[in-house]
């Protein structure tokens, strides 16, 4: 099959998840309770990222077992990460038809230069991005999806609503550029000419992109659709909190009907003990400046 | 003419932008309270069905929906539509409208590797000889299909040549029973419009 044609695919079940919660997981049993609960994709993982934050050390691809344990209990899409540039890891995940791969920031990166060639793989790649500039480039080494950075395993929104408006901002200008001004742009971007202009005559990305990164309540939830994300997806928010099931069940909801403040509330009461959470100046280690 | 498009989740935009362009106006489900505007048939769109199916239920919309959809409200579903239409899913002991009476295997072709595109002819779209473009995303299969009491039977409008374990042999991606359009395969996702425009002249 032509790599455009598996990139069309690919790109087409970013967008069945739009609307949807994307929750990391990290046995069978928080599998099931993720799809319950109305998640519309797992994202397996050996550790979620406040415990990667708070163990330190290198931090790789989960055990295979792991995943297909998981890929067992549910029958929602299964995702998996890779380490930044760390191609066989992710030829390890296409091997066992993992449903779409987290090029992710979350892991330490094993090439601090390169990222993954995506167009050789027929699996789907999902990538962070914090500005228009990093989403292109994912974009034009074959990412399918896009998310917001945000900072992840804090429980702090701001980066991921910072990531958002920034996007969403550079996106605007590039459409209020008259057409001559585009190959300038490019350049300013580093991506090519093309990806540029189809932000400029469509106002959004050619791929899905979704809020990712210090997600934790069905208000942030909310917050992150109304500026304009196709969907979420919650890390330790929901695993780290009192109440899982509950909590992830309202942040399903909270996105579904992200501008009824009415429901919404009624969906904050009696969540339990929501994530710690770590605020933005008391970070060691920003996981958001990994890959650009 | 209005159309109601379930809008908890999945590729419920795109079918919009279609049905917009072919000059009808779209309401989003979302909650109970949006079933109180009128409409004159309903879209289920592709995405997740066990998050579609539950959300439907819990946000108050499954009843009244089905009762529509009883009493002859056109629909249009796709993919994750059709499971929520189905009368059976293999494998799975929870149905949600249970209108339409085939049986569903879901994710037939496999995860996302398994994920293709072909093309077909549809019987009853206008110019149907012209082949159409299929998108299956993670798909299910119709496995088979029954007739009720009424004798008014399914009817297959869609048929593609890959069986789900690679064979050759016929393999129905649509069907047509009554006010009801199911669909394996994404038209929402294509430039094609005649899947909706078939859809329109129903409502």
């Amino acid at each position: 099959m032509s790599t455009e044609n598996r990139w069309e695919l690919n790109k087409a079940l970013a967008q069945m998840l739009k609307g949807g919660v994307i929750m990391d997981v990290t046995t069978p049993e928080q599998a099931k309770i993720a799809e319950d609960a109305g998640a519309c994709a797992v994202m397996a993982l050996e550790r979620i990222p406040a415990d990667i934050r708070a163990a330190g050390g290198v931090s790789r691809m989960s055990d295979p077992k792991m995943i297909k344990g998981i890929q067992e209990a549910v029958s929602i899409p299964v995702m998996a990460k890779c380490r930044i540039g760390h191609f066989a890891e992710a030829q390890i995940l296409e091997a066992i038809e993992i449903d779409y791969i987290d090029e992710s920031e979350v892991l330490s990166p094993a090439d601090d230069v390169y990222h993954i060639d995506k167009t050789a793989f027929q699996v789907p790649f999902v990538c962070g991005a914090k500005d228009l500039g990093e989403a292109l480039r994912r974009i034009s080494e074959g990412a399918s999806m896009i998310r917001t950075k945000g900072e992840p395993g804090t429980g702090d929104v701001v980066q991921a609503v910072r990531h958002m408006r920034i996007m969403n901002s550079e996106i605007s200008r590039l459409v209020s550029l008259r057409k001559d001004q585009l190959f300038q742009a490019a350049k300013e971007l580093m991506v090519s000419y093309e990806l540029v202009k189809y932000v400029h005559e469509n106002g959004k990305l050619p791929v899905v992109n979704f809020a990712a990164g210090g997600v934790a309540t069905p208000a942030d939830a909310a917050l992150m659709m109304q500026l304009g994300a196709e969907g979420v997806f919650v890390g330790s928010g929901i695993f780290k909190s009192g109440n899982p099931s509950k909590r992830a069940n309202a942040i399903v909801k909270a996105v579904a009907n992200y501008k009824d403040a009415k429901l919404i509330a009624e969906l904050s009461e009696d969540l339990g003990e929501a994530m710690v959470g770590i605020n933005e100046q008391e970070i060691e280690l920003l996981m958001a400046e990994r890959g650009k | 003419m209005r159309i109601g498009v379930l809008a908890v989740q999945g590729a419920f935009v795109e079918h919009e932008r279609i049905l917009t362009k072919l000059g009808a106006e779209c309401v989003q489900l979302r909650k109970n309270s949006d079933l109180r505007q009128e409409f004159d048939g309903l879209v289920l769109p592709g995405g997740e069905s066990t998050v579609q199916g539950k959300l439907l239920k819990e946000l108050s919309m499954f009843e009244e929906l089905r009762e529509k959809i009883v009493q002859g409200l056109p629909v249009l579903a796709t993919c994750a539509g059709l499971i929520l239409l189905a009368e059976t899913l293999e494998h799975s002991s929870e149905c949600w409208f249970r209108t339409l009476p085939v049986t569903i295997r879901r994710n037939a072709y496999g995860r996302q590797l398994g994920s293709f595109s072909a093309q077909g002819r549809i019987l009853g779209l206008p110019d149907q000889e012209r082949l159409f473009p299929l998108e299956f995303i993670r798909a299910p299969y119709i496995a088979a299909i029954g007739k009720r009491l009424n004798n008014d039977k399914v009817q297959p409008i869609a048929q593609i040549a890959k069986m789900p374990d690679g064979s050759e042999g016929q393999n129905i991606v649509g069907v047509r029973y009554q006010n009801q359009i199911g669909l394996a395969f994404h038209p929402e996702l294509t430039k094609d419009y005649r899947c909706h425009q078939l859809f329109l002249s129903l409502c």
